[in-house]
């Protein structure tokens, strides 16, 4: 699997939506989608850091890059080539 | 010196210290004189306790079923295994730092395994069972109506972890089906013990982790410039009592969140976000900008993500973990659907007591 991939399937089984069966692309916002809740926040955070082998440190954090599945897949990216 | 934390669970074993004898010799086994008071004793000052022992784990649960105790324990650890596995299992159950968890057992090899696995584990010798509540670290400084019902707040959660997984369908609706109600209100005197409770116990989702004593709650509830909120979050199980609280001094151009914490118990119910949301809310309806204290510390990172996903970002940090977060508010969420919340002063509040 992607990056991309992974990270989908990853907020498909997490991210608690208020419709049933939503389909959401990888520009959608996903604080517009579902209810992003702490605990959606840090499950998503640990699920990245072990999944591609990163630290996500505080500078990283920040909301945007966290919006969609491209913001994510490109914060990893641009994480590992430093 | 170190300072040793308030104990929050008691693990025990069981042969030769529980009970005189071994269970699985002949011969019968005999509780020890003056226990059941002990365990009760600690377990209305809302300290837990749980097992740790190498049993037959039907043998030994029926035996405490028989003096009617098994209701005491919480996750009991009866196998094979090492002690220190048990109760790191335990600690991770019952979701408490380790620092809190004490261990008693009458064989010195078995505590010492514990100790050098385990070093935050104060240990005892059986014999000293009677002394234990008298221990300064066995006396909270106030017990609390959330403390006396610790435990059954444990064994309801247990219900529902096992009715969770049980649960075929969407998570979603699992958590429509517990109709949680998360009830935030202004604090009242009879609030402050749990209140000051909260600051002491709580690490994880402890924004400040900075404690506060009964009485600088009651100058802050009274006071004109703050705001101190307390939560709680019932559903159809029950409730589980007071579990968040919010300090908000108000400015003439913004508020400030001075603390903000909530208990790990609540941690799977994906409630951590509503009083932050709330009080971004207020905050934004009084056309006042939101900051926001915080203290880093290797375990409230929880919390620090949950500031940075409600769109708060770092006005100041001085390196040392000590940081003051910004919010514009142009971005404040709504509750999540799951949930229904009640807030002060809204429609069928229970504001005042008849």
């Amino acid at each position: 699997m992607t990056i991309r991939e992974k990270i989908r399937s990853f907020i498909g089984a997490n991210l608690l939506v208020s419709g049933e069966d939503e389909e959401f692309s990888d520009a959608d916002n996903l604080f517009q989608l579902g209810y992003v809740n702490s605990l959606f926040a840090m499950k998503l955070l640990n699920y990245v850091e072990r999944e591609f082998d990163i630290t996500v440190d505080n500078e990283a954090m920040d909301i945007r890059n966290f919006s969609s599945v491209l913001n994510i897949v490109s914060l990893v990216e641009k994480i590992r080539q430093t | 010196m170190t300072h040793l934390k308030e104990v929050k669970c008691v693990v025990w074993d069981l042969d030769n210290t529980l009970w005189c004898g071994t269970l699985l010799e002949p011969g019968d086994v005999l509780l020890r004189p003056g226990i059941r008071e002990v365990i009760a004793e600690l377990d209305g000052r809302g300290i837990l306790h749980s097992i740790a022992s190498r049993n037959n784990y039907q043998d030994a649960m029926g035996k405490l079923r028989e003096w009617d105790l098994h209701d005491f324990f919480l996750y009991p650890q009866i196998n094979w295994g090492s002690k220190s596995e048990s109760i790191r299992l335990i600690q991770e159950k019952l979701n408490i730092g380790m620092d809190t968890i004490v261990f008693i057992d009458d064989q010195p090899f078995e505590r010492d395994e514990v100790s050098e696995s385990l070093p935050e584990v104060e240990t005892f010798d059986a014999s000293t069972y009677l002394d234990l509540p008298a221990l300064t670290r066995m006396n909270p400084r106030f017990v609390t109506r959330d403390s006396k019902q610790r435990r059954i707040m444990y064994q309801e959660d247990m219900q529902r972890v096992k009715d969770e997984e049980e649960y075929i369908g969407p998570r979603e609706s699992f958590m429509a089906s517990l109709r949680m109600r998360f009830i935030i209100s202004e604090a009242e005197e009879e609030d402050l013990e749990r209140a000051e409770e909260l600051t002491v116990r709580t690490n994880q989702l402890n924004a400040t982790g900075r404690t506060y004593s009964y009485e600088e709650l009651y100058a802050l509830m009274k006071s004109d410039h703050h705001k101190l909120y307390v939560c709680e979050l019932t559903d159809r199980y029950g409730s589980y009592g007071k579990i968040g609280l919010a300090l908000v001094e108000m400015q003439a151009d913004h508020w400030c969140l001075n603390m903000l914490l909530m208990s790990c118990r609540v941690m799977s119910r994906s409630v951590g976000s509503i009083l932050l949301s709330y009080i971004m809310q207020r905050a934004r309806q009084d056309g006042k900008k939101l900051l926001a204290h915080f203290k880093q510390t290797d375990r409230n990172r929880m919390m620090y993500v949950t500031y940075r996903f409600s769109n708060f970002s770092e006005l100041t940090n001085d390196g040392h973990g000590n940081i003051v977060f910004a919010n514009d508010l142009s971005q404040v969420q709504g509750f999540p659907p799951y949930v229904e919340v009640m807030t002060p002063g809204a429609a069928g509040f229970p504001h005042s007591q008849a």
